[in-house]
């Protein structure tokens, strides 16, 4: 056990030795710059994919909706009530059979042979009545896409009949239509139709025992109780049975040579004011009117107005909204939070009272008082952004005050206070900046729920935006809700756009609450 | 606490007197309308007269709170139900609406705590990973979307399900009868989706929140199984805002919700707040503003004081 023992009471002076001997010692400045609250606060909202994606998606939503309106050929104002309803037709999609602007559909035979029919009568434009289905297939004025091998079953009579299923192009589907043009019109579409090569004008038709109903321009072959027939040398009719060889007997009104009319007077005085019917392919009629053929991304809404453009003028109309209510719940919320929570006391009482009573408030009872006592002065649109302003800073203010209450009695604003900082400057410069992140975070929630609360509105048509010009993602859903089960695309379109929105709205709010909350400053790093 | 919960109520009846009172105001100031038919538009006007709605605003109120107070009369509707006192119009729509609400809760608050609790045990695994991907997701389509969708797998693609709610006549006169029932299941669907979604989130939050703190760290040292101290500590803590959160959404359920009443056509209470603001049948539309302000003022404060019965801790607007 004899070992040494260490004598800690007894130390030579020589055993010290100085570390720092001959050095300076100064504070080294920091090797790398020091990170700001809003600087780290980006660096981790971009670690955040989830977040970033959602951003970048919300980018190109409202790029769309600022984009398309400016390279669309049509204006946000046009529409064309004849192309209503009708499916997404895009041009370079089509060949390979997506958005080609067809719908699926069962056809009896008659219905068949009419939809048929119409590509036939394209075809046949100088009516010489030669044409067979099979030819007319392979045309591009042929609405029927596909047909499917025909299903037989027995009726009640016990007789056979044949269903088809087809894919139809709805926007061929229209056909013909009868116009009225002016003699002057008219020589304009002649000359469209020697410049490109396209048949707009095509032969009126007879209207007799063979037409069953002569306001319908599609009726152009001989028909007997919607049964195509062939009149034989002794005027009986024979009916026809639908097959690629059939050959449709025309009904067109004929001259003493036997050639086709093409128009026919029907009033007016002198050469300028002279009205002539004419009948006309309406496929080529629009592209005579517009200078392009119908090609409508997302189809058209219940009007003919260009889903597509809709849309974009829905996005911009809820984002607009959204974003002003935003920016002015902002102002309000740090204003009213501020000052109650810095003040405290009865002042602190007396506005929270307020606040009380106005969160009180059912927000839609709110949101229906104020359309229907200010819309008619200044629209329905400014009418609803008071509704959401009356009572949306409440949250805001709310978490400004708790900001305050936690940090108005900390020792940085004494010593503010102290070296005689006013009121103002203590709670702008001092405490304000501590509720920021909160703020600026509530304030991109904020977004979401106005969009999604002002689309419910809509819907519910307690708003009404009515004029041509503006609407907004409810609106088109609305306007849908009764029909979407027929015109599936007027729903989907809206919907996943607006579900899109409050998605990223929710992601990308969430990554600002995860990147200015102070508790997970640096947990990760 | 007595005197707590006294407070309380007595400020939020004042809340309530003041904000009914701007809301009867403001009803009041829109010009009636008389229907096209003259000889009911005189009978009508004549009644309006006898009623005094042609009186200065202040003794209009004066009336309408003398006869709220003596007769329990809101008002008369003119256009939905001829002459039926309000109060009728109102309580008559209840039932479907408290009926679809409490169908739709029974399924989705088991469901949507289950999923919470589970997303949070297992946090950051993928179980955990696809539950907040598919919360995200519902919290966020908007509910006429999932009703749509609903309508259309259940109506056109499987022929499961009614696509509207059936009307009285047709379900056998009761509000509760199998077959009302089985026409319910499509609204309820539609609406429990978000609900699902909203509570798990809320639950995982919670959970995850007292899975990590102390006392966990204390319940696992002195012995205890994970699944102990989660169910008698973590789960515990985690229900005291939980608990709250539900009491508020049973009393929502009174008010319904107006897009899924719309859209499958429950006669409810929501349906009513539409159809008397399209109607312009003023009184209906004032008994449902002090309905839904009464709805919303109840359930703020029964979370206040159940916080406070739950956790005395917390005392809500206590200084």
């Amino acid at each position: 056990m004899a070992k040494e023992v260490f004598d800690s009471m007894n130390l030579s002076r020589e055993s010290f030795t100085f570390v720092h001997e001959g050095e300076r010692i100064t504070d080294k400045i920091f090797e790398d710059k020091p990170v700001s609250y809003m600087k780290d606060a980006w660096r981790r909202f971009c670690k955040n994919k989830a977040s970033v994606a959602a951003a970048v998606i919300i980018i190109c939503i409202v790029l769309y909706a600022f984009v398309v309106p400016m390279v669309s050929p049509l204006n946000s104002r046009f529409m064309d009530s004849y192309y209503s309803k009708k499916a997404p037709r895009s041009e370079l999609l089509r060949p390979i059979g997506i958005l080609d602007g067809g719908v699926d559909r069962a056809f009896s035979e008659k219905g068949l042979v009419r939809a048929v029919g119409i590509g036939v009568g394209a075809v046949d434009w100088e009516g010489k009545g030669t044409v067979s289905v099979a030819e007319s297939l392979d045309s591009k004025y042929q609405p029927m896409m596909s047909i499917s091998d025909p299903v037989e079953k027995l009726n009640a009579k016990k007789e056979v009949t044949r269903s088809y299923t087809g894919h139809i192009d709805v926007y061929l589907e229209v056909g013909f239509m009868y116009q009225s043009v002016s003699q002057k019109e008219y020589e304009r579409i002649r000359a469209f139709e020697q410049e490109s090569g396209l048949h707009v004008l095509y032969p009126l038709v007879e209207d007799n025992q063979w037409n069953v109903d002569a306001t319908d321009a599609n009726n152009w072959f001989k028909t007997k109780k919607n049964t195509p027939v062939r009149i034989n040398e002794n005027g009986k009719a024979v009916a026809m049975d639908y097959g690629p060889d059939l050959v449709l007997e025309d009904n067109y009104k004929r001259d003493a040579e036997g050639n086709p009319i093409y128009y026919e007077f029907t009033g007016g005085g002198n050469l300028e004011t002279a009205q002539y019917k004419v009948r006309v392919l309406y496929y080529n009629y629009y592209v005579y009117k517009n200078g392009f053929e119908p090609y409508y991304l997302f189809g058209t809404d219940s009007q003919g107005y260009d889903l597509a453009l809709r849309l974009a003028g829905g996005i911009k109309l809820s984002l607009l909204v959204a974003v002003c209510v935003s920016i002015i719940n902002f102002t309000i919320g740090a204003l009213y939070g501020a000052v109650e929570g810095y003040y405290g006391s009865w002042v602190d009482m007396l506005m929270d009272r307020i606040s009380e009573v106005l969160g009180g408030m059912p927000f839609i009872v709110v949101a229906t008082l104020f359309q229907i006592h200010f819309a008619n002065q200044v629209g329905p649109v400014v009418s609803l952004l008071f509704a959401f302003v009356l009572t949306g800073w409440l949250g805001t203010a709310y978490r400004v005050r708790t900001q305050f209450y936690r940090f108005k009695n900390q020792e940085y604003v004494l010593a503010a206070r102290t070296l005689g900082a006013r009121d103002r400057r203590i709670i702008w410069r001092h405490i304000f900046p501590n509720s920021l992140g909160t703020i600026i975070t509530s304030s991109a929630l904020v977004i979401p729920g106005v969009i999604s609360s002002e689309s419910m509105l809509s819907f519910l048509g307690i708003i009404k935006l009515g004029s041509a010009g503006v609407t907004s993602l409810g609106t088109l859903l609305a306007d849908s809700s009764s029909i979407w089960t027929n015109y599936p695309h007027l729903m989907i379109c809206p919907a996943i756009v607006l579900s899109l929105l409050m998605i990223c709205f929710n992601l990308f709010g969430n990554g600002l609450r995860d990147a200015f909350n102070p508790s997970l400053r640096g947990v990760e790093d | 606490m007595g005197k707590y919960v006294l407070k309380r109520v007595l400020l939020m009846l004042l809340t309530f007197f003041i904000i009914t009172t701007m809301e009867f105001v403001l009803i009041r100031m829109l010009p009636r309308e008389l229907p096209q038919d003259k000889v009911q538009a005189a009978a009508i006007a004549s009644r309006w007269e006898a009623l005094g709605y042609n009186q200065p605003l202040l003794v209009q109120y004066g009336i309408y709170l003398r006869n709220i107070v003596t007769s329990w009369d809101f008002g008369t509707s003119w256009y939905i139900e001829f002459r039926e006192p309000a109060w009728n119009v109102l309580t008559k729509r209840l039932l479907p609406t408290i009926l679809v609400n409490l169908y739709s809760l029974v399924f989705s608050i088991p469901l949507g705590i289950g999923l919470g609790i589970y997303a949070a045990i297992r946090k950051n695994k993928w179980q955990d990973q696809v539950i907040s991907v598919m919360v995200m997701l519902f919290v966020s389509i908007p509910s006429y979307v999932y009703a749509f969708l609903v309508q259309y797998f259940f109506y056109f693609k499987w022929g499961l399900l009614p696509l509207q709610v059936y009307s009285l006549a047709d379900a056998g006169n009761s509000w509760v009868s199998s077959k009302m029932f089985v026409s319910m299941i499509a609204p309820v669907l539609a609406l429990s989706f978000g609900e699902i979604a909203g509570l798990c989130r809320f639950t995982r939050a919670e959970l995850t929140e007292t899975l990590t703190s102390d006392y966990m760290l204390l319940a696992r040292t002195k012995g205890l199984t994970k699944a102990q101290a989660t169910v008698r500590h973590a789960l515990k803590n985690a229900m005291v805002p939980i608990l709250p959160m539900l009491i508020s959404s049973f009393i929502g359920i009174l008010g319904g919700s107006f897009i899924i009443e719309q859209i499958f056509s429950i006669p409810g209470v929501g349906q009513l707040y539409l159809r008397s603001i399209n109607l312009f049948d003023y009184d209906v539309f004032m008994m449902d503003g002090v309905f839904y302000t009464f709805i919303n003022l109840l359930a703020g404060i029964m979370v206040d004081i159940s916080y406070g019965f739950i956790d005395p801790r917390i005392r809500m607007g206590e200084r």
